[in-house]
């Protein structure tokens, strides 16, 4: 009896990584898109049930050929369809390579991210045929029963049939869909964060387009200061009260990275996009060693650029808008700022994040009792719990402050 | 095994044992020692195995009805007067009896409130009809 070495443990992100590839070549050879994902997930959990124990020459040959076999048994008659989880698959001989990974990707997140798909459609179906999920982690992930996703799948699928594929996607579709995949995690399961910069970094692989390395830089900007984000017992930590010692540094650097490779091929004619101008402030954040040595001024042009991208950023765009009303407020007085929220009321009065922002601007000006007020009103009108315990903390302290300046 | 509802309301019930103020007009470590608790009562329920499942709900509520064929849904939007029942929020536990689920429920009563003192909030207590057909008649 031995134990068995760490390299025999299954590595789960390289079997996913292969589920595109495989994919790929099936709808390709020919097969009906729909069939083909059903057969690959059944080899996919196969595999995850099997590898441990008897991992496979050739992975990516394993999982064609068995996916292959299920898609023969799906056509084969009831009694045949019985015999199938008798025969255990054999290994068959190594491949070689088709398409390069990168087509592979870009075609299946077309698909997948298809403009005709509800974003909660395009999402799943991403993360099973794309990212190798089982439908059972998704289901996880966005807390509803798994025959619920397994039916928001098939919906899904369905709604594809009859689609040509061979044309171009949307890729704005695709970048939207990465980015509600990476907001849709959670701090304390940060898996699907993790699945959503994998997916971003094949796509950069698939594509030049310089937004999908701006979206790519983002996630990473964002998720390197994740460790700072919340406190032991899962409380939110403002990024001025964060302990930048804990900022991923190697993934701050990448970031950079990435977003300098996509700005350096930006022209006057050809601006940089909404991600990369996003990544570009999260880049300024995670540069200042502490919060009073941040480049507001810069922070706040770049947020100037942001809301110019759309036609009526108010309603469009309100993240845009308030976190411009911040940068205001530290760049140009709390004030300012405060003005600036004041011209926001009409529209975005009753959202929660006009009125965290406004408490935020009336801590800035030294104000707890405004502020007190504000966050309270953010905190009756959250959606997420850990939020609103922050803007109910918010409040409780800056009051108790009020009370010891009186 | 029945399972229980237990709710939370942010008005309504029985008139409240001890009025208290909105919890972000508390001192800041009452505020904390509340949220802890509340963590607390999960993990201890779902450590002893009874814990099913729990969600809190915001504060703006509606109600809707079918408005006849070919209409629009008729929509009474809040803010509804201060007297009607608004629920803050449910935990459904999985217990041996209605005893043990009252016990849960005025333990979770028992939360700390400004100066630490327990809340004595109502917790209303429903029990889950099971689902499916009996096997055997009762």
């Amino acid at each position: 009896m031995s134990l068995k070495p760490a390299s025999d443990a299954l590595d789960e992100g390289a079997l996913r990584a292969l589920v595109p590839r495989v994919l790929a070549a099936l709808v390709r050879s020919g097969e009906d898109f729909d069939a083909a994902e059903d057969a690959l997930q059944e080899a996919l959990i196969e595999a995850l049930r099997t590898w441990p124990e008897h991992p496979p020459r050739d992975p990516r040959a394993w999982l064609a050929a068995v996916a292959r076999r299920r898609l023969v048994d799906a056509r084969r008659s009831e009694a045949a369809r019985r015999r199938r989880e008798e025969e255990a698959p054999a290994d068959p001989a190594p491949v070689p390579g088709a398409q390069p990974a990168g087509d592979d990707t870009l075609f299946l997140l077309f698909l997948c991210c298809h403009p005709e798909l509800s974003p909660a459609s395009q999402v799943a179906l991403t993360l099973r045929a794309v990212g190798g999920l089982t439908t059972r982690e998704i289901a996880d992930a966005f807390y509803v029963p798994e025959a619920t996703m397994a039916q928001r799948i098939s919906r899904a699928k369905r709604a594809l049939r009859g689609q040509r594929f061979e044309r171009p996607g949307d890729l704005a579709v695709v970048l939207r869909v990465l980015y509600l995949i990476y907001a849709a995690g959670h701090a304390d399961r940060v898996e699907l964060t993790e699945e959503a910069i994998r997916l971003a970094r094949q796509l950069t692989l698939a594509t030049d387009e310089p937004e999908a390395r701006g979206l790519l830089a983002l996630m990473l900007l964002n998720h390197a200061r994740l460790p700072a984000r919340y406190d032991d017992a899962g409380r939110i930590v403002p990024l001025d009260r964060q302990d930048r010692s804990l900022w991923d540094e190697r993934e701050i650097a990448e970031g950079v990275r990435v977003l300098q490779s996509a700005l350096a091929v930006q022209t006057d004619e050809r601006p940089p996009g909404r991600y990369q101008i996003e990544a570009a402030i999260a880049a300024l954040h995670a540069d200042a060693p502490s919060a009073d040595e941040t480049d507001w001024p810069q922070i706040l042009s770049w947020y100037d650029e942001l809301v110019a991208l759309s036609a009526d950023p108010v309603r469009e765009d309100p993240a845009a808008v308030l976190g411009r009303a911040i940068a205001v407020g530290h760049a140009l007085g709390s004030a300012a700022g405060l003005r600036e929220t004041g011209r926001l009321r009409d529209v975005l009065g009753e959202r929660h994040r006009w009125h965290a922002a406004r408490g935020y601007l009336h801590a800035l000006a030294g104000d707890p009792r405004a502020a007190a007020e504000a966050y309270s009103e953010a905190a009756g009108r959250a959606t997420n719990v850990a939020e609103r315990n922050h803007l109910v903390r918010e409040a409780a302290r800056l009051r108790s402050e009020a009370r010891a300046a009186t | 095994m029945p399972k229980y509802l237990l709710l939370k309301r942010y008005r309504g019930g029985p008139e409240p044992h001890r009025p208290f103020p909105p919890m972000d007009q508390w001192d800041p470590k009452d505020v904390e020692a509340h949220l802890a608790f509340l963590r607390q009562v999960a993990e201890t329920l779902t450590e002893s195995g009874e814990y099913v499942d729990g969600q809190a709900l915001t504060p703006s509520s509606s109600f809707v009805r079918y408005g006849g064929p070919d209409a629009a849904p008729v929509t009474t939007d809040g803010p509804h007067p201060e007297t009607s029942d608004l629920i803050a929020g449910w935990m459904m536990v999985d217990v041996d009896s209605y005893e043990r689920a009252a016990e849960i429920a005025a333990y979770i009563s028992s939360e700390p409130g400004p100066g630490g003192e327990p809340l004595h909030e109502w917790i209303e207590v429903r029990e889950v009809m099971e689902p499916g057909a009996p096997i055997e008649g009762a």
